[in-house]
């Protein structure tokens, strides 16, 4: 499959930050990729990098085989301003002829605003509208060029159930006619909806690139803490922390882990079972995967 | 690349247009002034009720570019939709393009009120010719404020993009000559009127608006503070661009 977009190593640091940490990340044509984490993970810095607001400090971004930074290259994406930002005084009309202005090939205000069933509100003004449109314009505005390639940042953050239907409907129909997305989100649900593919970023890492089934199963995984010394062989860990003599243990079966525990005889105290975050269950998982191939 | 610069110059008037008080703003001060101070005492005398709608014309375009500008440059870089616009397939340049020909507009614009006053109530000449030459002389004297207010939008916050430019207006309008012409200024103004960029642009207008010849030196520092402006105005479009999108 074609490669629209790839970042290979790619690093970026504002100031002694380092927001993203020698990445690399491939969105082959029609493809609908997940970019799943928390704030502050680098989701917003690798979106940059990709449209060309940002350069990396080192490592590679390429962008419809070419450079992100040419606006050439640009004419293939289509991106979301955040809906805050859209001009107030405008009419929808109007900043949708603005942007598609800049295409060769736009694809019509009628269609585009009838697709997000915003075909009514061609003439009114920006600053009238409600969050909720607001919201469905900003992501409409992202289609405008008839793009290859879309990024998504967060687009129905803030949204009720029936208008995130409505965008998920759009996003879906153009994914249907052979468009490629990427799209961030910190709310599994919606990646869930919507990508076949994840790749969950955490403290400027790719901590995970698959499926969404595989990563469900991980989000839906408990941490068994307790101290103990050595352990046997026990099932469906998935991955082992140390921190002095307490013991985590990352499963997706906390119960038969501990029936196991108690069976092998083995000594242990201070048991807590809880849930992992999304974030704690990848970087226990990382760092296992780190220690064995050590 | 032209249809572009017209497509961000649409987009930018349309946001005037629709705020109106931005335009009237600039216009309306000098129109207000030229009858306060200018009607009453020389509105039937063609010379001088001519030099000062040409002082006026200026205030107003001056106003514009440095109050405008400034204003409106810091505005685009705080709004989340400023950046959106760098990944549309075009460089930075159309709506830069389009920032400088929307306030060159509004220049002109805010030269209206004061010819429409100085029709009404004074014997200034009004021949087509000689007021575009006034406009000219006015856009040509009010650059170096372009550049002064470029260069503020790019360094300060809108706050305090609108409050220093306010502070700096005044003062150079009345060093220029052009609240009180230099046959009235105190000596000490008169002394120090030559050396700032607003009595160049004076000597210009009036040049244009009676054809008394223009004071050299005060040609030469516009000029100078031009290139100064200009250099400090392309020192922090670089140091914007560098925190912005690097």
């Amino acid at each position: 499959m074609t490669v629209l977009a790839r970042t290979v190593e790619a690093t970026r640091r504002y100031g002694d930050v380092v927001a993203l940490d020698r990445v690399s990340v491939e969105i082959r044509a029609g493809e609908l990729v997940g970019l799943l984490g928390p704030n502050g993970a680098g989701k917003s810095t690798l979106m940059n990098l990709f449209v060309g607001l940002r350069r990396p400090s080192s490592g590679t971004v390429e962008l419809l085989g070419g450079s992100p930074s040419d606006p050439a290259v640009r004419r293939g994406i289509g991106v979301t301003p955040q809906e805050t930002g859209l001009p107030e005084v405008l009419r929808v009309g109007e900043v949708v002829d603005f942007v598609s202005s800049h295409f060769p090939k736009p694809v019509g205000k009628a269609e585009l605003l009838d697709r997000f069933g915003l075909g009514e509100l061609v003439k009114r003004q920006i600053g009238g509208l409600s969050g909720g449109q607001k919201r469905r314009l900003a992501v409409a505005l992202a289609f405008a060029g008839d793009p290859r390639l879309v990024f998504l940042d967060e687009p129905t953050t803030g949204l009720d159930v029936e208008a995130r239907r409505t965008l998920w409907d759009g996003i879906r129909a153009f994914h249907e006619g052979g468009g490629t997305i990427l799209l961030t989100s910190h709310y599994l649900e919606e990646i869930e909806a919507l990508a076949e593919r994840v790749v969950v970023v955490g403290h400027g890492r790719v901590l995970a690139d698959d499926t969404v089934a595989a990563v469900r199963d991980v989000v839906g995984a408990r941490r068994v803490s307790f101290d103990a010394g050595e352990l046997p062989e026990l099932p469906g860990v998935a991955g082992v922390q140390r921190e002095g003599g307490r013991v985590h243990l990352v499963t997706s079966d906390p119960d038969r882990l501990v029936v196991e525990l108690v069976r092998s005889g083995t000594p242990f105290s201070g048991l807590e079972i809880r849930p992992t975050s999304l974030e704690e269950a990848f970087l226990t998982i990382t760092a296992a995967k780190e220690h064995a191939h050590a | 690349m032209p249809s572009l610069v017209l497509a961000h110059t649409r987009y930018q008037v349309i946001e005037q247009i629709r705020v109106p008080i931005g335009l009237l703003a600039s216009g309306l001060f000098p129109a207000i002034a030229m009858l306060a101070f200018a009607v009453p005492f020389v509105g039937d005398d063609p010379v001088a009720s001519t030099l000062s709608m040409g002082s006026m014309m200026l205030v107003g375009a001056m106003s514009a570019a440095l109050m405008g500008l400034s204003i409106s440059v810091a505005m685009d870089r705080e709004q989340p939709f400023n950046p959106y616009l760098r990944t549309l397939p075009a460089g930075p340049f159309p709506h830069f393009a389009g920032r400088i020909l929307t306030t060159t507009a509004l220049m002109v614009v805010s030269t209206l009120p004061v010819i429409l006053v100085a029709g009404l109530f004074t014997e200034a000449d009004l021949a087509p010719a000689r007021l575009a030459a006034i406009v000219g002389a006015a856009l040509a004297g009010s650059l170096p404020f372009m550049l002064i207010g470029l260069f503020l939008g790019l360094v300060l916050p809108s706050k305090a993009a609108i409050a220093v430019s306010q502070i700096l207006f005044f003062p150079f309008a009345i060093m220029g000559g052009l609240m009180l012409p230099p046959q009235v200024m105190p000596a000490f103004l008169n002394a120090i009127s030559p050396y700032v960029p607003s009595r160049g642009g004076g000597e210009l207008v009036w040049w244009a608006g009676t054809g008394a010849a223009p004071d050299t030196l005060a040609l030469v520092v516009l000029a100078g503070w031009t290139v100064v402006a200009g250099a400090a105005a392309a020192w922090a479009y670089r140091r914007d661009e560098g925190r912005r999108f690097t």
